[in-house]
């Protein structure tokens, strides 16, 4: 092993944004036949440093061998005459075009197209690795799964030897990721190097077979991932020992808080969203929501938040006496109104929750700004709101008068959480409340949610990580198709069973 | 393959640039502007032959020359930024409001029917209540008709506004034949010259005075509103970010009627202040391409109604020196058009120098590549 040729050698990388020293002269060696797990907290540079290979960005300093020969990677085309191919966590697909004529778009050969040719070559890149794609399937009609995989077909189908993956299991099911990992499995034994990103420690265990650590845009280390384990990595990445466990507390006296009955929901192109969806959420209890990406998640928040039109169904606010308010047909401000005291983080952070160009004070306003009877808007308790987030969630930013969207993923979720919870709400809405975030960021929103619950907070956190969900929350009502597939308990509940659930209605037991 | 690849460092390569320091930036604009003069001043050598410094002379005098042209431009700098204002809160919200010349027009229609069908009927002070309150009405109406399009049924504001730009010039067309003075001649003169009655009321011996002070209130009005206000807040994040006005429960809807309302009702006091206080008389052309003009402003100004008075200023001196370079040296007038172009661009451009950063390829690394290059 220790005699290998590295695929890839990258020495002193450099690159800055502006202030920002996003990498710090980063060494990186990739083999071939071994998988990578590139890890590092937001903002850490994996992903730039993975840009630079597959010729987004340029580096300001430092040099790049493949092969033993230094190279000069200069656009998307350079990294693929080199065999580099990357595939990034938004697909770059034509949704009104095939599967094969995605892969073959913007590829430059001798003579016409020849489609049927293309095909063929297709069909023989997955039956060689395990790929399941049908090469006239249209884009729009694929899963988030088949999507990625067309994505992959089409970097190996350019002849590309070294894969790098930003964050491929972000929008998969257990039983997708591992069809994955399966796959990725079948190429390293192929001989191809490959690089993923992840966040997931548990994944990193399972697939890689080396894992390189960026701190702060320096690398801090590579070790054999059998060497090592998830604690380890962890306090690699973080700088200083962490906590890995999340603390579950037993709910404290709950009583019913919304009660969401027979709801219905359809978006504007009339495709059901949400099918006769009940459940009820009590005070000092996190309901945990699972289901695949776009399961209705979205739709249902929405709906209780008072965003969305809905086609039928009630959902009432229940007060600590007993008495019932409906919250449908009511839009946000008439909610607040009604005296319910409702936050919501929203998925979308810097398209709803926030609004990017505008400074912390501003953003801290968004909910408050119309208090008092003047005309004019009080700038004095934003500012005072905004610097005692700032404080007590370690927001890390230059100043309140910093626009939101120069502040990192991780900053700017602990900003819109901090306003939310700032207003002493009875229900909390969260979805995807750590998506994108690095461990320490991650725990420290656990802890928040963790804190609003022991305050008798009713908490609705709709999430991707099974692992998480199935660590934080009481209670799990599992989507599928829009429709309640199961509610089970946190407590006890396993991973394989609410992964089935989210994949076929009641669970079944197809697959085995 | 792979040998036959150049291995070279890309001469230039351009990235984002993170905050940049306020002195940078007044820095790179006025390199602008300076490189702005010389490149006009080459290209008038190389056109006319005639000495740049002395152009640039003429300009200075045609906008400063003497003290009428100075109220001139003081008048016109006024009406500018009064229609600039205007449409600001509309460009801060994202609507395209580009029809503030339909909206300057009716106006001034409005006025202009107060003035004609009133006179002698009404107290002189009345009627110019009355013109007062009915431009305002009108360029709201005239505003406010897209805006209610749009909150309603999501129409498409730019080319609404455009297309009311025309119905109002059809309109005016319309009421000049109508009021034509004196009969035959397809236009109206001046209104009610000898009795002054309806026009707005003069301060001591200036003309202008009364349009100037108007507008300066305006842009106070307009800089408290945008910034210090619950509905100027309002309208910064409706422009930011639809989803999120929604999601914190601000009506959309509202708040675009209620803006276009405002930035139509502001075009009305400008047709109001064209009419009644300087003109007297209204034509299809009374606007003078002003409401597009003000979207250069405005934009130029980043929607500052104080910085606005910079923008606004430079482009009416431009418009004014121009002009006099032509007649001076007897050339045509799109000259002057070509080195306001110049100029523009110059100031436009130089935004892009504020968000980026272009990196040359380092001596270094020339040298280095050369050395190579030899070794092979």
């Amino acid at each position: 092993m220790e005699h290998k040729i590295p695929a890839v050698k990258m020495r002193d990388i450099t690159k800055t944004f502006g202030q920002v020293v996003a990498n710090d002269k980063v060494w990186l060696d990739i083999y071939r036949g071994e998988i990578l797990a590139l890890l590092g907290e937001n903002g850490s540079g994996k992903t730039t440093l993975m840009n630079m290979l597959s010729g987004i960005y340029f580096p300001d300093s430092g040099t790049i061998t493949i092969d033993g020969r230094d190279v000069v990677i200069r656009s998307p085309k350079d990294a693929f005459d080199l065999g580099i191919g990357m595939i990034h966590q938004h697909f770059k697909l034509v949704d009104v075009l095939s599967a094969a004529e995605n892969i073959i778009l913007g590829l430059k050969e001798e003579g016409g197209f020849d489609i049927q040719a293309a095909t063929k070559r297709i069909r023989e890149i997955c039956d060689t690795y395990g790929f399941e794609v049908d090469p006239d399937q249209k884009i729009y009609n694929m899963s988030v799964s088949q999507k990625q995989t067309v994505e992959i077909v089409k970097v190996l189908y350019r002849g590309a030897d070294i894969l790098i993956l930003d964050e491929p299991t972000a929008v998969l099911t257990p039983q997708e990721t591992d069809r994955l990992f399966a796959i990725l499995r079948n190429m390293r034994d192929a001989g191809k190097a490959i690089v993923i990103i992840t966040h997931k420690m548990h994944e990193v265990e399972e697939l890689s077979d080396r894992v390189a650590i960026l701190r702060q845009g320096q690398f801090v280390g590579d070790m054999l991932t059998s060497t090592t384990n998830a604690q380890e990595m962890t306090n690699l990445m973080v700088g200083h020992p962490v906590e890995l466990n999340i603390e579950r507390p037993e709910p404290v006296d709950p009583k019913p808080r919304i009660e969401v009955k027979g709801l219905t929901v359809r978006d504007m192109d009339g495709v059901l969203k949400l099918q006769d969806v009940s459940f009820t959420a009590r005070s000092g209890e996190i309901l945990g929501i699972a289901g695949i990406s776009g399961s209705g998640q979205k739709e249902l928040l929405e709906a209780i938040a008072g965003l969305q039109t809905v086609e039928a169904g009630s959902i009432q606010y229940i007060e600590d006496d007993g008495s019932g308010e409906e919250l449908i047909g009511k839009d946000p401000l008439s909610i607040a109104e009604l005296g319910v005291s409702l936050s919501f983080v929203p998925e979308d952070r810097l398209g709803m929750g926030l609004v990017g160009n505008m400074d912390l004070a501003e953003n801290m306003m968004l909910r408050s700004f119309r208090r008092g009877r003047s005309p004019f808007t009080d700038r004095k308790s934003p500012r005072k709101l905004a610097e005692q987030v700032v404080r007590e969630l370690e927001v890390s930013t230059p100043g309140i008068g910093t626009p939101v969207r120069r502040l990192s993923g991780g900053n700017v979720q602990k900003v819109l959480v901090g306003r939310e919870i700032s207003s002493a709400p009875t229900v909390l809405l969260t979805a995807y409340a750590v998506r994108g975030l690095d461990i320490n960021s991650s725990y420290t929103i656990y802890d928040l949610i963790n804190r609003q619950k022991e305050r008798g907070v009713a908490v609705i956190y709709v999430g991707e990580d099974l692992d998480v969900l199935l660590q934080l929350a009481d209670r799990i009502l599992v989507l599928c198709g829009g429709k309640v597939s199961g509610i089970v308990d946190g407590r006890g509940a396993k991973k394989r069973e609410v992964g089935m659930l989210m994949t076929r209605l009641g669970g079944g037991n197809a697959d085995e | 393959m792979l040998m036959n690849k150049p291995n070279r460092v890309p001469l230039v390569h351009i990235s984002k640039r993170g905050a940049i320091k306020w002195y940078a930036v007044l820095a790179v604009r006025i390199a602008a502007i300076l490189l702005a003069l010389i490149v006009c001043a080459v290209v008038t050598m190389a056109l006319t032959g005639e000495n740049p410094l002395s152009i640039y002379a003429t300009m200075f005098k045609g906008a400063f020359g003497t003290s009428r042209k100075i109220w001139n431009l003081c008048q016109n700098l006024a009406l500018l930024l009064c229609v600039s204002l205007a449409v600001t809160p509309a460009f801060k919200m994202k609507f395209w409001n580009i029809g503030a010349e339909g909206q300057v027009l009716i106006g001034g229609l409005a006025t202009a029917a107060c003035m004609i069908c009133l006179a002698d009927k009404l107290p002189n002070w009345l009627v110019i209540i009355l013109m007062i309150v009915s431009s305002i009405v009108a360029g709201a109406i005239w505003g406010g008709i897209p805006a209610l399009f749009k909150a309603k049924w999501n129409t498409n504001e730019t080319l609404f506004t455009l297309m009311m730009n025309y119905v109002a010039t059809q309109l005016v067309a319309y009421f000049v034949i109508v009021w034509e003075m004196p009969k035959g001649s397809g236009k109206i003169g001046i209104i009610n010259q000898s009795t002054e009655f309806g026009w707005l009321p003069q301060i001591g011996d200036y003309k202008y005075l009364l349009n100037i002070i108007v507008v300066a209130v305006i842009v106070i009005a307009m800089y408290v509103y945008l910034n210090y206000t619950k509905h100027g807040y309002e309208i910064s994040v409706v422009g930011e970010s639809e989803r999120t006005a929604r999601y914190v429960g601000i009506k959309v809807e509202r708040v675009i009627i209620r803006t276009m309302l405002l930035s139509g009702a502001v075009c009305g006091i400008a047709g109001l202040l064209l009419v009644g206080g300087t003109d007297h008389t209204i034509t299809t052309t009374i606007a003078g391409g002003r409401g597009f003009t003000a979207v250069m402003v405005s934009w130029m100004a980043k929607f500052n109604p104080v910085v606005m008075i910079l923008t606004s200023f430079l482009l009416v001196f431009l418009d004014r020196g121009a002009s006099e370079i032509s007649t001076v040296f007897g050339l045509n007038q799109s000259f002057s058009d070509i080195l306001t172009g110049i100029i523009l661009f110059f100031i436009i451009g130089s935004e892009f120098f504020i968000s980026y950063k272009i990196n040359f390829r380092s001596r270094s690394e020339r040298e280095a590549e050369k050395e190579a290059a030899q070794n092979v």
